[in-house]
């Protein structure tokens, strides 16, 4: 007999406790409320990251193809998977002394941790975050980035008045 | 493990079915293997075969400098990469006797407790889905993504963020930081009865977990069980209560305690942590001061006097300890981490005997481990 009515109590339970779960399943059915999908590749015009998303590092190059990269190399030696090369020529300067500037600021995207520490520690704030994520690509060689772009040199310090 | 079923182990008699769980097996989350033997359906013993995502982490952290070894642990319990980075980064404060800012201490617990809800939150998604409840997965995707997104806000990254530094944070956090977070905490509060209806009360999953994996307290304390799945069997374990440290010592909470020690046990404990979380982080946002600095002054250099450092901390799946041996150097001599899965995991070939191999899922389901936290 207890065995009977055990049945019978099991048999109640479960139905509630499907009717409860159901409910919630139905409640989103009828009255979805926020749709929190996003319709990735098709938003791609509108889709904008945080202002602060760590996408790759960039180096800022201004209008007249000047950037801020003395050559210091503080950021290779923060690095702690070796992912920035400096490498350094000597030009004249105004006075015609050679002094050191940057030759390539090289930047390997494939070993890089986002880590900031090389963002962080840069006296110039010559690098900084970019916004793009789509890194896929073919060809592992392509992750082997070049900061500076060519013909670029070191932006003159404003002299303060 | 007695001598006698060590011996059937190595000699692997002939009637013994002996079957690979993994090491890509989707209930195993992770690139875990475990060598089962069974009898019909019944498991006889269980051996768990680690180190397939080894990465040296600890000879690693030789050649990195304190600031740099940050980031390596985010990589062990990428759930909880935070509170990770919180250990070393107290560590490195004791020793070098650095009073960081009131305000980052909050900040920090804010974070801790976030992390900690979003880490519940993928493992009660993941725990349904291994069970065969689909549903609860996108149920709680969608509001782990609130989290992630007050994430992504602050430091740019979802997962891995290397916020914490020696002395304080990388930066101050965004200045809608404290009203996002007050909105996500009134938006989980109305979500939690969802989860309550659809599998907390739910009679399939109360059949597959309950007597399922019965461990006891005194189990749990001689295999070092931590964190929720100790808490699970009455072994009263959090750090935040038994050793406080940042600002935890002045937070109203209570610690979750269940006696059962089976599956169902250990997954009220999480549930009733989210809820804890809830009201930890009420305290800690209304509380938090507006001004105050992110970072302590430090140098650019960080040197360790010589000596022996510990500092241990509540992660979301146990008690996560660095220990660090410094000889005067900017480079650590040795960094022991100690992790709780690793401890959590060995526990499971007690478990699983005797059971059948669908239990076996299910309780490696509620012990929720992270596998790169178990190789490191």
């Amino acid at each position: 007999m207890n065995s009977v009515v055990r049945y019978i109590n099991d048999i109640y339970k479960g139905v509630i406790s499907l009717w409860a779960g159901m409910r919630v399943t139905g409640k989103y059915f009828i009255s979805p409320g926020e749709i929190v999908t996003e319709q990735y590749p098709e938003n791609r015009a509108t889709l904008k990251m945080e202002e602060r998303f760590k996408g790759e590092v960039i180096m800022p190059h201004d209008e007249n193809n000047q950037h801020k990269c003395t050559g210091c190399g503080i950021c290779e030696v923060n690095c702690p998977n070796g992912s920035i090369e400096i490498i350094t020529k000597k030009v004249p300067n105004e006075e015609g002394k050679m002094v050191r500037a940057i030759d390539k600021h090289i930047y390997h995207l494939s070993m890089c941790t986002f880590c900031e520490l090389c963002i962080k520690t840069c006296p110039f704030n010559a690098i900084t975050w970019g916004q793009d994520f789509e890194h896929a690509v073919f060809d592992r060689t392509r992750l082997t980035k070049v900061l500076n772009k060519p013909g670029s040199s070191l932006k003159k310090k404003e002299v303060k008045s | 493990m007695s001598e006698e079923t060590i011996k059937k182990i190595i000699l692997k008699e002939d009637e013994d079915y002996i079957i690979n769980m993994g090491p890509q097996h989707p209930s195993t989350h992770g690139v875990l293997r475990l060598e089962v033997c069974l009898n019909g359906e019944r498991v006889k013993y269980m051996i768990p075969h680690i180190g397939y995502i080894h990465r040296g982490m600890e000879k690693m952290a030789e050649f990195n400098t304190y600031k740099q070894v940050i980031h390596l642990t985010d990589r062990m319990d990428y759930l909880s990469a935070h509170i990770n980075n919180e250990a070393v980064c107290l560590a490195v404060e004791n020793a070098l006797e650095v009073e960081v800012p009131e305000r980052v201490k909050y900040i920090r617990a804010i974070l801790d407790e976030l992390s900690r809800i979003a880490s519940h939150n993928l493992w009660w998604s993941a725990f349904g889905m291994d069970l065969g409840a689909l549903t609860t997965f996108f149920y709680g995707m969608r509001d782990r993504e609130k989290v992630l997104a007050i994430f992504e806000e602050s430091f740019g990254s979802r997962l891995l963020h290397s916020f914490n530094t020696p002395g304080g944070l990388m930066h101050d956090v965004h200045p809608n930081f404290r009203k996002h977070t007050m909105e996500f905490v009134k938006y989980f509060r109305k979500k939690l009865p969802d989860y309550k209806n659809l599998l907390t009360d739910n009679v399939i999953f109360h059949n597959r977990t309950k007597g399922i994996g019965v461990m006891d307290k005194e189990t749990a304390i001689n295999y070092g069980v931590t964190g929720p799945s100790g808490r699970g069997s009455g072994f009263s374990c959090d750090i935040r209560k038994v050793a406080p440290y940042g600002i935890y010592e002045k937070v109203v909470f209570r610690e979750i305690l269940y006696r059962e020690g089976d599956s169902f046990a250990r997954y009220k404990v999480r549930m009733d942590e989210m809820e804890e979380s809830l009201n930890i982080l009420e305290q800690l946002v209304s509380d938090m001061p507006e001004e105050g600095g992110f970072t302590a002054k430090m140098k650019p250099v960080i040197k360790l006097p010589e000596g022996e450092y510990f500092q241990r901390v509540e992660a979301a799946r146990g008690e996560f300890a660095v220990f660090i041996v410094s000889k005067g150097e900017k480079y650590p001599y040795r960094i022991k981490f100690r992790s709780p899965n690793f401890s959590n995991l060995f526990v499971l070939s007690k478990l699983a005997v005797g059971g059948i191999i669908a239990d076996l899922v299910a309780t490696c389901g509620s012990l929720d481990l992270v596998i790169p936290d178990i190789d490191r």
